[in-house]
């Protein structure tokens, strides 16, 4: 090994200064060592409104675009499809397709998690519970929900309950997952000390694991909806016409082959904000009165 | 050896002073691993009385914590026993509260306040109508009035410290398990936090089990030391401590107590 030669230093000695002794004034008025943030600084500190100037400033774009191509039929401009939106949710079945849409979504959503949360109790309880959740989530989350369709319409025939097994598939194994690496994650300290009040058992789980958890759990919800969502639209373009009551991805489908663009832009507007408010709404608000509140994440 | 013997007709000592509050016998502590048995502290023995500051001082590692652990029931001794007020001690429990080291030990999810009430209600040691009062109360004795309403998150190290102190204390249990509360904490704080220590025990005169390895918080902060050898932890010696307090640190008697303490503890343990 080559010897190390330190590179040459000049010999700096710091300057010696005076010394000098301070009373510190009394900190009467108080005022920057605490004073609430000034408007303009709250509204640059909130992500919506940031996002939002994003969001005007790609609309802008786009209608300036469509209006230079001027191809109604393959790209609309944002007032033809805004227009086709309101339309279609004050005069025609849009409304009532989103809501069908929504209904599938929440029942799946809902069946999903209740899944979640018995998989998830049973692997805190026992190591059986354990392997069983690892060996599962690794078997399936990496196998898109939208290829159990085919087998999903095989069982449970065309209809709602072939879309609800497919949205319980996408959202089970994504908040089982992230709900038992928060579990785990919780701290030894806390445990004791959540033992050392006598909590046990279900208290136990409610008032220390989930509250200790939550950050994860949270991030395994919103995982569980974004799969949910996309999973459900896609299904929904592949058939979805069960009965009179199609959702917003048969609309997309209708439309397309009806050959009325701008009606399939403003579902595909529809989709986007319906994504938009659940994450940038729903969950934002979750998030600023708990973890973020709690300085449990930043962000 | 029985302490009560060495001061049989003391009058400031309280009529329970016969009988000891904890009592820790033959108490032999291991943790079973995947691949090993690690035997924490053998064969210790100890009792606290009423009121008493009992020290437990060691090197690192010579199972202070374990033992602690032990006496809070998270632990099961394999060997020996451990009685509180004459019952076996079977499982954590409220009466046995726990001040920890690190700083998390707060839920980031409560307010100051919420965390201070949260063991009386989830316990129902106190009536509900109680809690706040309680609560209060005992934040107020370790000055953070003002921040009752703030989240763990927005407090200094110092001050997370103690609101777990206040909240153990709001408990009144019948021993305060302290396991190095001031560790993490720096010099300064450190020394506050023991003068404000030792000023609530002034007051309201609690028991208390408090872990340290450093000589001078335990000759300082404790009236009664014990000395605990290298891993596995056995008993060494049980000193006395309650003559000294921060006044008389660089003192002469104080020096010498130190510095018997210090031979105790590291003079042979090159050789073990
Ligand atoms: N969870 C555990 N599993 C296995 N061994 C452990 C565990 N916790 C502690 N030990 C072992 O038990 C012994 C005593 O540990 P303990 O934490 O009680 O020491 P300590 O006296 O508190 O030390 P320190 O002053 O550093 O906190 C150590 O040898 C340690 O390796
Ligand atoms: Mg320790």
């Amino acid at each position: 090994m080559a010897e190390i030669t330190p590179l040459p230093v000049a010999r700096l000695s710091p300057p010696i200064r005076p010394e000098f002794e301070r009373t510190t004034p009394p900190v009467s008025d108080a005022a920057e060592i605490e004073r609430p943030l000034s408007l303009w600084e709250h509204l640059a500190n909130m992500e919506g409104v940031r996002r939002g100037a994003i969001v005007v400033a790609l609309m802008v774009a786009w209608q300036v675009y469509a209006v230079w191509l001027s191809n109604p039929l393959m790209f609309p401009t944002l007032t033809d499809t805004l227009s086709a939106l309101w339309d279609g949710l004050v005069h025609g079945v849009l409304l009532q397709r989103i809501g069908a849409t929504l209904q599938v979504l929440m029942t799946g959503y809902a069946i999903g998690i209740a899944l979640a949360a018995m998989l998830t109790t049973f692997a805190v309880s026992s190591r059986l519970g354990a392997d069983l959740l690892a060996t599962l989530t690794a078997m399936f989350n990496p196998l898109p929900a939208i290829a159990l369709l085919p087998l999903a319409l095989l069982w449970f025939g065309l209809g709602v309950p072939s879309l609800v097994f497919v949205i319980v598939h996408s959202v089970l194994w994504a908040v089982a997952l992230n709900t038992l690496t928060g579990f785990l994650g919780v701290s030894e300290t806390q445990r004791l000390a959540g033992q050392n009040y006598g909590l046990r058992g279900v208290r136990y789980v409610a008032l220390i694991l989930i509250p200790a958890a939550f950050p994860s759990i949270l991030s395994g919800l919103k995982i569980g909806w974004a799969f949910a969502w996309r999973t459900l639209i896609a299904a929904e373009l592949v058939f979805g016409v069960s009965s009179r009551s199609g959702g917003l991805g048969w609309f997309l489908f209708e439309k397309r082959n009806q050959l009325e663009t701008d009606q399939v832009f403003a579902g595909l507007t529809c989709v986007i904000i319906i994504g938009l408010l659940v994450e940038g709404l729903i969950f934002r608000t979750i998030e600023a009165r708990t973890i973020r509140r709690w300085g449990m994440s930043r962000g | 050896m029985n302490a009560a013997t060495m001061h049989p007709k003391d009058q400031t000592y309280p009529p329970s002073y016969a009988s000891p509050l904890l009592e820790v016998s033959g108490v032999t502590l291991q943790y079973k691993t995947r691949d090993l048995l690690v035997t924490a502290t053998r064969d210790v023995s100890f009792e606290v009385y009423p009121a008493d500051r009992f020290v437990l001082l060691g090197p690192s590692g010579c199972g202070k914590s374990t033992l602690l652990k032990g006496v809070a029931g998270f632990l099961k001794p394999v060997a020996g026993f451990m009685r509180l007020n004459g019952q076996m001690i079977d499982g954590a429990g409220p009466d046995r509260m726990m001040v920890f080291q690190d700083f998390d030990q707060l839920m980031p999810w409560k307010t100051v306040l919420e965390n201070v009430m949260f063991p009386i209600l989830v316990s129902r040691r106190f009536p509900r109508a109680e809690a706040r009062a309680r609560a209060m109360a005992s934040i107020t004795k370790v000055k953070l009035g003002k921040f009752a309403d703030a989240y763990p998150h927005m407090l200094s190290g110092g001050m997370k410290q103690r609101v777990a102190i206040a909240r153990a204390m709001a408990m009144e249990p019948a021993i305060l398990l302290m396991d190095e509360p001031f560790a993490a904490l720096d010099a300064l704080t450190r020394r506050q936090m023991q003068d404000e220590l030792l000023q609530l025990w002034d007051d309201t005169r609690f028991t208390v089990l408090f872990v340290t390895h450093s000589i001078e918080e335990a000759i300082v902060v404790g009236s009664r030391i014990l000395v605990l050898s290298p891993h596995p932890g056995q008993v060494k010696a049980e000193l006395n401590a309650h003559q000294y307090g921060h006044d008389h640190q660089g003192g002469s008697d104080f020096m010498a107590l130190s510095q018997k303490i210090n031979t105790m503890l590291f003079a042979e343990g090159h050789h073990g």
